[in-house]
C-alpha cells in the first residue's frame, strides 16, 4: 500500500520525537561527569547527591500533603456532589457548574485565587494550594462518579430502601460500594494532576513552603544540573509504574 | 446498501441523559429538593468559594485603577481594557496568536498521520501505542522541558550530532528562540492532538474507505476524501485542545525562550508578579479566558452540526434506499 508509507514513517518520527529527550535525561543521569554533555563512564552518584538534597525532600513532602489532602476533599464532596446531581436535579445548571473548574486556565484560577487570599488578608501556605488543588479535582472526580453512576441500576437502591434501609445505610451499603471503581479513578486522577501541578501553585504556595514542581522550576531556572537528571529519571520511573499500575487497576475494575 | 447503515451503527452513542431522574415517579418534589442540599451543598459551596468567587474578583479588579504601590483603587475605568490596544500589547497578543496557531498546525500534520497509523495495528499494539503516547504527558511536565533545554543548548547532543556530521562547524543558536518556544510547546501538547484523532478515526466505519477503494478511488483520494472529511470533529477537538493550553502557557517562553519571548500567559504573570498591576493582569485574563471558553463552545457546537448533519443526510438516504 502507498499509503501506508506515508503514515509509517510520520508514527516512527512521532515516537522518536516524544522520546528522544526522555532517554537524553536518563542517559546523562549516569554520566560520571559534571559537564553533562560528554560522556566519561557510569555512576550512580548523582542520585546520591538527589537524595540527599533537604530542599527537594522538602518539595516532595510538601507535594505529597498537597496531594493527599486535596484528593481527599475532593473525592468526598466530588461523590456528594454526583449523587445529588444524578438524583435530584434536573437541569444541567448545577453539573455544569461543578464541571466548569476544569475548564478555566489554571493561570485565572491562580491569579483568582491569590487575589481572593491577599484580599482577606490570608498568609499563603501550604494549606492554600492544597485548598487550590482541591477546587479543580473536584470536577475530574465529579464528572467520573456521574459517568459510573449512569451505568448503575437504580432498582437496587429502591430493593434496598423497600427492604427498610434508610437512606444512609443503602448509601453506604448498596450505591457506595458501586461507585468505589469511579472514586478510586477519581482519586488517581486527582493525586496525578496535584503531584504534577504548577501553575496554581505557583500562585498561592509560600516561598517557605515550595511544592516540589516549583523547586524544580526555580533548579531549572537556575540552570541545568546533573542533579535534575537524577530527578527527572526517577520522576520519570514513577510516572511509568503509576501509568501501568493505573492501567492494569481500570482493567481489572472494568472486570468488575 | 449496507455501509451508510453500518456507519449509524458504528457513531458513538449520544451521551446517556443521565441528569434526569430514572422514572416519572422519581421526579423529584420539594421534599426531594431539600434532601438533595446535604449532597449537593457542600461542594457547591467549595466551588462557589475558591473558583466562582476568585474568577468573579479577578472581573471586578479588570474594571478598576491599580494602586500605586500594586493593589487595586476602588476608581472604576475602562483604562485596563482599552491598554490592550496599545502596540507594545498588541504584539504580544499577535505573537501569542502566531505561536498557538504554527503550534496546532504542526501538531496535527504530526498527529493525524500517528493517530490513523495507531488505529490501523492490532488491537494489542494499538493499547501499548496509546499508552506510548501518554506516558510523556503523565510525567512531570518541567522536566519535560528542561530536557528539551538539554537537547537545544549549544554543547547539547544536536549541536554535537550537527558538528560531526559535518552539517555546522560551529554550534547553531537553538535555544532562547521563538523556535525553541514552539518545539517545546509542540512536545508539551501534542497528545493532546493524537488522542481525539484516534478517537475520531477508530470508530470510522473502514468499510466506506473500503468500499471506496472498490470503486476505483486512489489511496490518496481514499485519504482526501473519505478519512480526512469524516474526521473534522476529531480535528476541531484536537486543533482546540492544542491551541488552548498552547495561549496560556507561560513556562516554557520563559525556560526555553529565555524570556525573550514574550506571549500574553508570561504578561498576565508578570503583571501578578513583577509589575503589580492586577486590574490590567486582571483583564487580560478575563479576555483571554472569555475568547478561548467561546472557542471551545465553537467547537462542540460545530462538531456537533457536523455529526448531526451527516447523520441526518444518511438516514435519508437510507430511508429512500429502502
Amino acid at each position: 500500500m502507498r499509503e501506508s508509507r506515508f503514515i509509517r514513517i510520520p508514527f516512527w518520527l512521532t515516537f522518536a520525537f516524544l522520546y528522544l529527550p526522555i532517554v537524553v535525561v536518563v542517559v546523562i543521569s549516569f554520566n560520571d561527569s559534571s559537564n553533562l554533555f560528554v560522556w566519561k563512564g557510569f555512576t550512580l552518584d548523582w542520585y546520591g547527591v538527589l537524595f540527599s538534597d533537604q530542599a527537594i525532600l522538602q518539595g516532595l513532602v510538601n507535594t505529597l500533603i498537597v496531594a493527599t489532602g486535596s484528593t481527599a476533599i475532593a473525592c468526598v464532596l466530588g461523590t456528594l456532589l454526583a449523587v445529588g446531581i444524578q438524583r435530584h436535579t434536573r437541569g444541567g445548571l448545577i453539573r455544569a457548574f461543578a464541571l466548569a473548574p476544569a475548564l478555566l486556565p489554571d493561570l485565572l484560577l491562580g491569579i483568582g485565587i491569590l487575589s481572593v487570599f491577599s484580599l482577606l488578608g490570608f498568609t499563603l501556605g501550604l494549606y492554600s494550594v492544597l485548598l487550590s488543588h482541591a477546587a479543580f479535582s473536584i470536577a475530574f472526580v465529579t464528572a467520573i462518579v456521574l459517568a459510573r453512576l449512569s451505568q448503575l441500576d437504580p432498582s437496587l437502591e429502591e430493593a434496598s430502601r423497600d427492604l427498610g434501609a434508610g437512606p444512609v445505610r443503602t448509601f453506604t451499603r448498596v450505591t457506595l460500594p458501586q461507585l468505589a471503581p469511579g472514586i478510586v479513578a477519581g482519586a488517581l486522577l486527582s493525586f496525578t494532576l496535584s503531584i504534577d501541578e504548577f501553575v496554581i501553585a505557583f500562585f498561592t504556595s509560600a516561598p517557605t513552603t515550595p511544592t516540589l514542581p516549583i523547586v524544580i522550576y526555580s533548579m531549572v531556572r537556575f540552570g541545568v544540573t546533573p542533579e535534575i537528571n537524577a530527578l527527572a529519571t526517577v520522576l520519570l520511573f514513577v510516572s511509568v509504574v503509576a501509568v501501568l499500575g493505573a492501567q492494569r487497576l481500570t482493567r481489572v475494575t472494568e472486570a468488575l | 446498501m449496507t455501509a451508510p447503515a453500518g456507519a449509524v451503527r458504528n457513531r458513538p452513542a449520544p451521551p446517556p441523559p443521565a441528569t434526569r431522574p430514572a422514572a416519572p415517579a422519581r421526579r423529584p418534589g420539594a421534599r426531594a429538593r431539600f434532601a438533595a442540599v446535604p449532597l449537593v451543598g457542600p461542594g457547591a459551596l467549595y466551588i462557589t468559594l475558591l473558583v466562582l468567587v476568585p474568577v468573579a474578583l479577578i472581573t471586578v479588579y479588570s474594571f478598576f485603577e491599580r494602586g500605586r504601590f500594586g493593589g487595586v483603587v476602588w476608581t472604576f475605568t475602562l483604562e485596563n481594557f482599552a491598554r490592550l490596544f496599545d502596540p507594545l500589547y498588541l504584539s504580544v497578543v499577535g505573537n501569542s496568536l502566531v505561536i498557538a496557531a504554527v503550534v496546532t498546525l504542526l501538531a496535527l500534520l504530526i498527529g493525524y498521520p500517528t493517530a490513523l497509523m495507531i488505529t490501523r495495528l492490532s488491537p494489542k499494539w494499538r493499547t501499548v501505542a496509546l499508552i506510548a503516547v501518554l506516558l510523556p504527558f503523565w510525567t512531570n511536565f518541567l522536566i519535560r522541558t528542561y530536557a528539551w533545554i538539554l537537547l537545544l543548548n549549544n554543547a547539547g547532543w544536536i549541536n554535537q550530532a550537527l558538528q560531526a556530521l559535518g552539517i555546522t562547524d560551529e554550534p547553531i543558536s537553538m535555544l532562547y528562540t521563538p523556535q525553541a518556544v514552539v518545539v517545546g510547546l509542540l512536545y508539551m501538547y501534542l497528545p493532546l492532538m493524537i488522542l481525539p484523532l484516534y478517537s475520531a478515526l477508530a470508530h470510522q466505519d473502514r468499510q466506506l474507505g473500503e468500499a471506496a477503494t472498490d470503486l476505483g478511488a486512489s489511496p490518496f483520494r481514499v485519504f482526501r476524501t473519505v478519512t480526512v472529511p469524516l474526521s473534522i470533529p476529531g480535528i476541531l477537538t484536537g486543533c482546540v485542545f492544542v491551541f488552548v493550553p498552547a495561549m496560556s502557557n507561560f513556562v516554557i517562553p520563559e525556560l526555553i525562550g529565555g524570556g525573550k519571548t514574550v506571549l500574553v500567559g508570561n504578561l498576565i504573570r508578570d503583571q501578578f508578579l513583577k509589575a503589580r498591576d492586577w486590574p490590567f493582569g486582571a483583564a487580560l485574563a478575563l479576555v483571554l479566558t472569555v475568547s478561548l471558553l467561546l472557542l471551545l463552545v465553537l467547537q462542540s457546537r460545530l462538531s456537533k452540526r457536523l455529526t448531526e448533519g451527516k447523520t441526518q443526510a444518511e438516514g435519508k438516504k437510507v430511508r429512500r434506499d429502502a
